[in-house]
Formats: structure tokens, C-alpha cells, sequence
């Protein structure tokens, strides 16, 4: 695994995501659910908006550092926020 | 519509996962480790943290690249597309012809992109090539290694001269799937040939259109071969596009680092961008009841 160069918060990064795609896997197994219409007007299930999230979450980041002075870590608190946001109303 | 979707089938899509991881995941994986990391070689490495990316989000090199890269996949877009449909609408029906405009609509699909590359590179030439030397005596002033307009139309007559087949199919398939019933009916109505392409034609092409954008955006926003074979990116950097400036970043300078946080927010850019064309597409198939 050497030539792939590991880090210790890379490795948090991914582990992150592999957990949440592991628990999402799961929570669609057990508890099937039916995909509603939301703020966009598409059709999302759980994993839509999962999907959603990380992708708007690495975009705020990217923003973040390139346009706000404050630490990266605030920009965590907005992706927070943001996943509240798409989980409840996209 | 309400029904509960089931989500376990996802699970027999394990073993591709698995190739897939292989191919993909994992390197993917190693070019994030290496886009908050230094090296000079031999597999040392220094924590840059998010260094490369704030270098990268500030470098006017990536911001040129992505705006040339924009721009070209907006002129072959707006270029193909059109000109796909228009081909489709005038290929015979049926018969011998159909068959014979198919075949040779296809050829230029089935020839490799250095070979594309190649041949239009010779083509151009003034020297030895038809069309420059053709222009050449015309008394055009053409020539693709130090203007950047001939450059540039240059890449462009390729793309559309290799890809508009692509549209031109697929917009040929949707339309031979409109049956006779809505021409009937058009005709008693005494529709002009516009209202029929607007209100029976494009609709029923809606969706093939969708996959033709999709795969011809996606393709030119990923483009190397073509352009680095005929101008190899010049002149100066005026065909630089994504895919050659990361590739000269990579290889060419050893900056793995800068070259990895810019591979992340390129693959970023068409994530979302097929995320978008996706969404639109299975709407749209939904909407139409498919």
C-alpha cells in the first residue's frame, strides 16, 4: 500500500465516505423507501441525496479556499448545514 | 410512481464493483493521497495539506485551460448538434440509400483519435497537405502551428468532421422510432414542415438528443489526442486544453501534487456536469411515461 502514498486524514476522508455508503446501503436494505419530489423538482431517494451532499459539500470546500480567509474547518460547519438542507427539503 | 423501490438488487452489482474498484477507485483514491503531498520521487512524501489546491483555485494557467476548454466544447456543441439533426432529417428512409448513408456515416466513428489527428495534421499542412496547400494557393493565409485562429478552426473542422456522425445517428434513430400515425395526422392538419419538426420531430428526439449532448460534451470536455497530435496544444497555448495542460503539469514537469489537486476539481467539474445531464435525462423519460 506504499505507492499509494496514505495519509492520516486522507484515510479519515475515505473511511468517512465508505461508512456513510455502508450505512446508507444498509438503511435502503432494511427500510425500502419510496423517492419524493423535493425543492428541485426531482425525484430523490436517500442515496440522491447523499449523492448530492458530498458532491455540494467538495464544491463549498473548494470555495471556501479560494474565496473566504477563515479556517477550512467552518467550511465543514456549512456542508453541516447543507446536508440538513438537501436532507430535508431536496 | 408511489411504488416502494427496492434497493437490494444494488447488491449483484458487487464483482463490478470490485473491477471497477481496481480501475478506478483505487487510483482515484492514490491521486487525492498525492494531491495533499510533495514528492521529489523515490515514493517519499511531505504534507502539503491544502496548499496545492489553494495554488491551483489562484493558478490564471487552470483558469485560461478551463476557459478554453469551455469555449471549445460550446463552439463543437453548438456545431454538431444542429448539424447532426439536420444531416438525420435529409437521410433517406429506407432502401438500399439508407443503408449505404448509415455505413458511411459511421466510418469516421471507427477510426482511432491519433489516426484522426494524423490525418488532419497532414491534411493542413502546406507543404504536402490538400487542404492547406488548396488554401495556400488560394491566397489564405493558413497555418496551424502559428496561428492560433487556424488553430483553432482547425481542432474544431476535426471534432465535427469525427463526431457529428455520432449525432447524426442517434437523431437518425429517433426518428425513424415516430410512427406514420403523427405525419398523417400533421398532414391533415396542414402543418408547414417547421410545425412538424417542432412539434412531432423534436420532442420524439428529445431524449437520443439528451444522450448525444451528454456523450459529445463529456468527450470534447475530455479531449487530448486529436489536438495534441495536430497542434500539440499551440501555438503558445492557444489549444491547451484540460486534459493536455494536466497531462504537461503531470509528466512533462513532475508536479504531482499541483497536478493531482487539479485532476480533483476537474473530475469535480464533469461529475457534476454528468450529474446534470442525467438528472434532465431520467426526468425527462419519466415525464414521457418510459
Amino acid at each position: 500500500m506504499a505507492w499509494m502514498a496514505w495519509t492520516v486524514p486522507t484515510a479519515i476522508f475515505f473511511g468517512t465516505i465508505a461508512a456513510l455508503l455502508v450505512i446508507f446501503t444498509l438503511l435502503a436494505a432494511r427500510f425500502p423507501e419510496t423517492p419524493r419530489t423535493g425543492a428541485l423538482g426531482i425525484e430523490t431517494t436517500r442515496g440522491d441525496r447523499l449523492f448530492i451532499t458530498l458532491l455540494g459539500s467538495a464544491f463549498i470546500n473548494l470555495a471556501w479556499l479560494g474565496l473566504v480567509d477563515a479556517a477550512q474547518y467552518w467550511a465543514l460547519v456549512v456542508c453541516l448545514v447543507f446536508a440538513a438542507a438537501v436532507f430535508r427539503w431536496v | 410512481m408511489n411504488k416502494t423501490v427496492n434497493q437490494k438488487a444494488w447488491f449483484l452489482v458487487l464483482p463490478v464493483l470490485v473491477l471497477v474498484a481496481f480501475s478506478a477507485v483505487i487510483p482515484l483514491m492514490t491521486v487525492v493521497n498525492y494531491s495533499v503531498q510533495d514528492t521529489f520521487g523515490n515514493n517519499v512524501f511531505f504534507w502539503a495539506g491544502l496548499d496545492w489546491f489553494e495554488q491551483m483555485l489562484e493558478s490564471e494557467r487552470m483558469w485560461n485551460a478551463l476557459g478554453r476548454q469551455l469555449i471549445f466544447s460550446g463552439i463543437i456543441l453548438a456545431i454538431e448538434v444542429p448539424l447532426g439533426i439536420f444531416v438525420a432529417l435529409n437521410m433517406p428512409k429506407k432502401g438500399f440509400w439508407a443503408s449505404f448513408c448509415l455505413v458511411l456515416m459511421s466510418l469516421p466513428l471507427l477510426i482511432p483519435w491519433n489516426v484522426v489527428g494524423t490525418i488532419w495534421q497532414i491534411f493542413g499542412r502546406v507543404d504536402i497537405g490538400l487542404l492547406g496547400y488548396t488554401l495556400d494557393k488560394l491566397g489564405i493565409s493558413y497555418n496551424y502551428t502559428q496561428d492560433f485562429v487556424a488553430a483553432w478552426a482547425t481542432v474544431i473542422v476535426m471534432d465535427v468532421w469525427h463526431w457529428t456522425s455520432l449525432v447524426a445517428l442517434l437523431a437518425y434513430a429517433g426518428l425513424q422510432s415516430i410512427p406514420d400515425a403523427y405525419y398523417q395526422a400533421a398532414k391533415i392538419d396542414q402543418a408547414s414542415r417547421w410545425s412538424v419538426f417542432r412539434y412531432i420531430e423534436l420532442p420524439k428526439m428529445a431524449g437520443v438528443l439528451m444522450i448525444a449532448i451528454l456523450l459529445r460534451f463529456m468527450d470534447s470536455f475530455m479531449i487530448y489526442t486529436e489536438p495534441f497530435v495536430v497542434t500539440g496544444g499551440g501555438p503558445g497555448n492557444a489549444t491547451t486544453f484540460l486534459s493536455i495542460d494536466l497531462v504537461k503539469m503531470a509528466l512533462g514537469q513532475f508536479d504531482l501534487g499541483p497536478a493531482a489537486a487539479f485532476s480533483i476539481m476537474y473530475f469535480l467539474v464533469i461529475l457534476l456536469i454528468s450529474w446534470v445531464f442525467y438528472t434532465v435525462m431520467t426526468n425527462l423519460d419519466k415525464r414521457e411515461g418510459r
